[in-house]
């Protein structure tokens, strides 16, 4: 970004500035704003929670809430997103949230819904849960709220484990992935099973709107949120969200593990409508899994040396990433702005003049 | 209106009545006849409810906590496995002390399977902080209907009202269902304060450390406890309104100066009226129907029990390794009464056992040499069992 670009943009923020209680009290420094805090934007998600740093999924919630504004009320799952926002008296919450149990995320927003439908509200529902309380333990409930075709969006922040109990395993961790209930050892390889397809079953509920997304790519989540709750019925989205307790990785490259697992073609960004394909996001260059596995520690017993099983793993997570792009049609033909690499933020900038 | 209705279909009604927002509910029987009653209704436009027809008891008890926080007035209705699929919900709702209405067609629990009546399924979620009010005939669980909604709301604690799967919901009796504008009259808007509402948006059910969590219990029990007094009031101001009451926490029949008493909840408490006035002991005897078992009234439990020698809880329930449950809590009750009477308990009518008319005397005569820690199953026919077990 060029010094006039800068200036020019700090000028239009300034206009924009967020809210006039600022101006009235002269004691708050700007200096010492976060870059957050000068962002003009509706803020669901406060900070000061207690995530740990460079959780993706806080930051997932963060951009959700954002793209959803003010006229919402959320439910959350037990989780770690539920856990480290709200230990009373605080909140971080600005919108109205509730949190009941692990597994009925998704009915308790059938009958927020249910209540605004009684009531002649038009107020959105999200219902929100981790991957234990998606794939797993939630699954009957969010079934059965797709199929009675509730007005309401599913967020999933998808970190492939159980974390708020300490890193256990769940239907969303992917194949050989170490976690507490699923140690390497002698006789095994990490967690023995496949990563559930959700999103499949999902689609194959036939509702208007399903999604995959990632927090490498924020643009892609704001819009995929959008584009949900513009839908009247149920709709869906998954968003991969980086761990770095979980998977053992530093907290300052959760955004580079985020976009790996894209760019690999291990957690495909995909788009259906009605239970069919409508968009991908393509993939310029395609990175060898080892790149994505190498900077996380739940999978460094498949770097292990003269081990032949972590060979032989680390070809079926190959062929696991070589399936998605093939079955999804991921390969880019060209360039596009809108692939793995242009719908990339860090990116875009660089080529703003 | 007086008309002949089953049992289910009048709760249906009841429930109509209170316009609630929402309606959740999943078919188990007994409890069946009551949400196809209520889908019949909204199918046929005399019922404007939100009817959310779940994919478990477990959602259906989530819905109507989701519908309740976001300002609805909202219902459900379940049964023994039901109940306890629910049951991690029925804390939930309790805790968050949020208003909501629950009927339990009360049925036994597996195994063995059964689907006749016992109290097994509501009396495993005594602890769930939620009322429970047990009802004797069709027409007290049609007015108590009503009452739970003005109960629940008043105190912001979830009301069951338990009545006794088959006997009471299948069973076709004349029950007058009150008239829309008095019911309206009875029973105001839903205004539950804590709503989730965009404008002033709060957090429900966050996490709590150490530090508060005692106290919110001790609230919570505080606030039970002083649920007694919207007990009696809802069942006063109705009785103003209908001639028709329960006695608040509870009801006593026979005569002042008995000193046997025999103890029941629910319809039991019907068959024993009329063995007391068709074939009445020897020993003058007097019935204590409790009709609300969460909040225990000790207060007006130890007063009913005044000047007997003898109590005799009979109930449709069992702790395996313990005993009775009510009976024990009762001998609990009781125990700082200057002269309380003996408690002999029993089990009766279990998994739909019959209770004869023939029980009240049985029981009567029982006691008489029966020791006062005693429990028995009183109705099980020991030469059934092989000789070990019995
Ligand atoms: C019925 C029930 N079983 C188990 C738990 C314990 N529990 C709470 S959160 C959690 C895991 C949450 O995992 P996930 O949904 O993936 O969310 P994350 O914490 O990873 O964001 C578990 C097992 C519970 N609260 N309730
Ligand atoms: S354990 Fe993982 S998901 Fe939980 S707060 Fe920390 S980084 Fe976020």
């Amino acid at each position: 970004m060029n010094a006039k670009h800068a200036d020019r943009l700090a000028e239009l923020r300034a206009k924009f500035d967020r809210p006039p209680s600022w101006k009235d009290d002269p004691k708050e420094d700007k200096e010492r704003q976060t870059i957050r805090e000068r962002q003009p934007r509706f803020r669901g998600l406060e900070a000061g929670h207690r995530a740990c740093q460079g959780c993706g999924e806080a930051l997932a919630a963060r951009l959700v809430t954002e793209a959803a504004g003010p006229d919402v009320i959320l439910t959350n799952a037990t989780g770690c997103l539920e856990v480290f926002t709200t230990p009373w008296p605080q909140s971080a919450w600005r919108v109205p949230w509730m949190h009941s149990l692990f597994e009925n995320s998704a009915a308790i927003a059938s009958g927020v819904e249910a209540a605004m439908k009684a009531q002649g509200k038009s107020t959105k529902v999200i219902a929100m849960g981790g991957d234990g309380g998606t794939f797993d333990i939630g699954f009957q409930a969010l079934s059965g709220m797709l199929e009675r075709d509730h007005d309401v969006l599913y967020v999933c922040y998808d970190n492939e484990a159980y974390m708020n109990t300490g890193i256990q395993r769940s239907g969303s961790t992917p194949h050989a992935a170490m976690t507490t209930t699923s140690p390497p050892g002698k006789e095994r390889m990490g967690k023995r099973h496949l990563k559930k397809d959700l999103l499949s079953i999902i689609a194959a509920h036939h509702i208007p709107y399903a999604a995959s997304a990632s927090v490498a790519y924020p643009r892609d989540v704001t819009r995929k949120v959008r584009r949900a709750l513009s839908i009247e019925g149920p709709t869906f989205l998954l968003i991969h969200c980086p761990c770095p307790l979980g998977w053992g990785h530093d907290g300052a490259r959760t955004i580079e593990v985020a976009r790996l697992a894209v760019q690999t073609g291990l957690f495909p960004l995909v788009e259906l409508e009605r239970g069919a394909i409508t968009g991908v996001m393509p993939i310029r260059d395609q990175k060898p899994i080892t790149d994505y596995l190498g900077l996380q520690n739940r999978f460094r017993h498949l770097f292990a040396k003269n081990d032949h099983r972590a060979e032989e793993e680390r070809e079926h997570l190959q062929a696991i990433a070589d399936y998605n792009i093939a079955i999804y049609g991921l390969a880019a033909d060209g360039d596009d702005p809108l692939d793995s690499e242009g719908a990339d933020t860090v990116h875009r900038c660089a080529i703003v003049p | 209106m007086r008309q002949a209705l089953e049992g289910s279909q009048a709760i249906a009604q009841a429930v109509s009545r209170c316009r609630p927002g929402v309606v959740a509910a999943y078919p188990i029987t007994p409890q069946t006849h009551i949400v196809e009653n209520i889908s019949k209704l909204v199918a046929d436009g005399d019922l404007k409810t939100e009817l959310v027809s779940v994919e478990s008891e477990f959602s259906a008890a989530s819905v109507v906590l989701g519908s309740a926080c976001a300002g609805s007035r909202s219902y459900t209705a379940s049964s023994s496995q039901g109940i306890m699929l629910m049951s991690e919900v029925l804390y939930n709702i309790s805790g968050l002390r949020v208003p909501v209405v629950l009927t339990c067609a009360n049925r036994a629990v597996g195994a063995p399977l059964s689907i006749w009546n016992d109290h097994q399924d509501s009396m495993a979620v005594r602890d769930s902080g939620w009322i429970q009010l047990y009802c004797v005939d069709n027409q007290e669980a049609v007015d108590t209907t009503i009452q739970a909604f003005r109960i629940s709301e008043e105190t912001e604690i979830p009301v069951m009202v338990c009545m006794d799967g088959f006997i009471l919901t299948h069973t076709l009796e004349v029950v007058d269902i009150p008239d829309q504008a008095l019911v309206d009259k009875y029973l105001p808007p839903f205004a539950f304060k804590r709503i989730l509402d965009p404008k002033q948006p709060i957090s429900i059910g966050t996490l709590v450390a150490p530090d508060f969590f005692a106290e919110v219990r001790h609230s919570q029990h505080q606030a039970m406890l002083k649920s007694e007094k919207a007990i009696i009031e809802a069942d006063r101001d109705w009785k103003k309104l209908t001639r028709r009451g329960y006695g608040g926490l509870l009801s006593e029949k026979g005569p002042k100066d008995a000193k046997v008493g025999v103890m029941t909840l629910g319809s039991i408490g019907g068959t024993l009226a009329e063995a007391l006035d068709t074939q009445p002991p020897r020993r003058k005897t007097k019935l204590i129907n409790l009709r609300c078992f969460r909040p225990l009234p000790v207060a007006a439990i130890q007063k009913a029990c005044e000047g007997l020698t003898d109590l005799i809880v009979a109930e449709r329930a069992i702790s395996p390794g313990l005993g009775g449950i009510v009976g024990n809590e009762i001998r609990a009750a009781l125990a700082g009464m200057k002269k309380a009477p003996k408690v002999h308990n029993v089990a009766v009518g279990l998994g739909g056992r019959d209770v004869p008319l023939e029980t009240l005397n049985d029981l009567v005569d029982w006691a008489k040499t029966a020791p006062d820690t005693s429990f028995s199953v009183f109705d099980a026919k020991l030469d059934k069992l092989p000789k070990e077990d019995r």
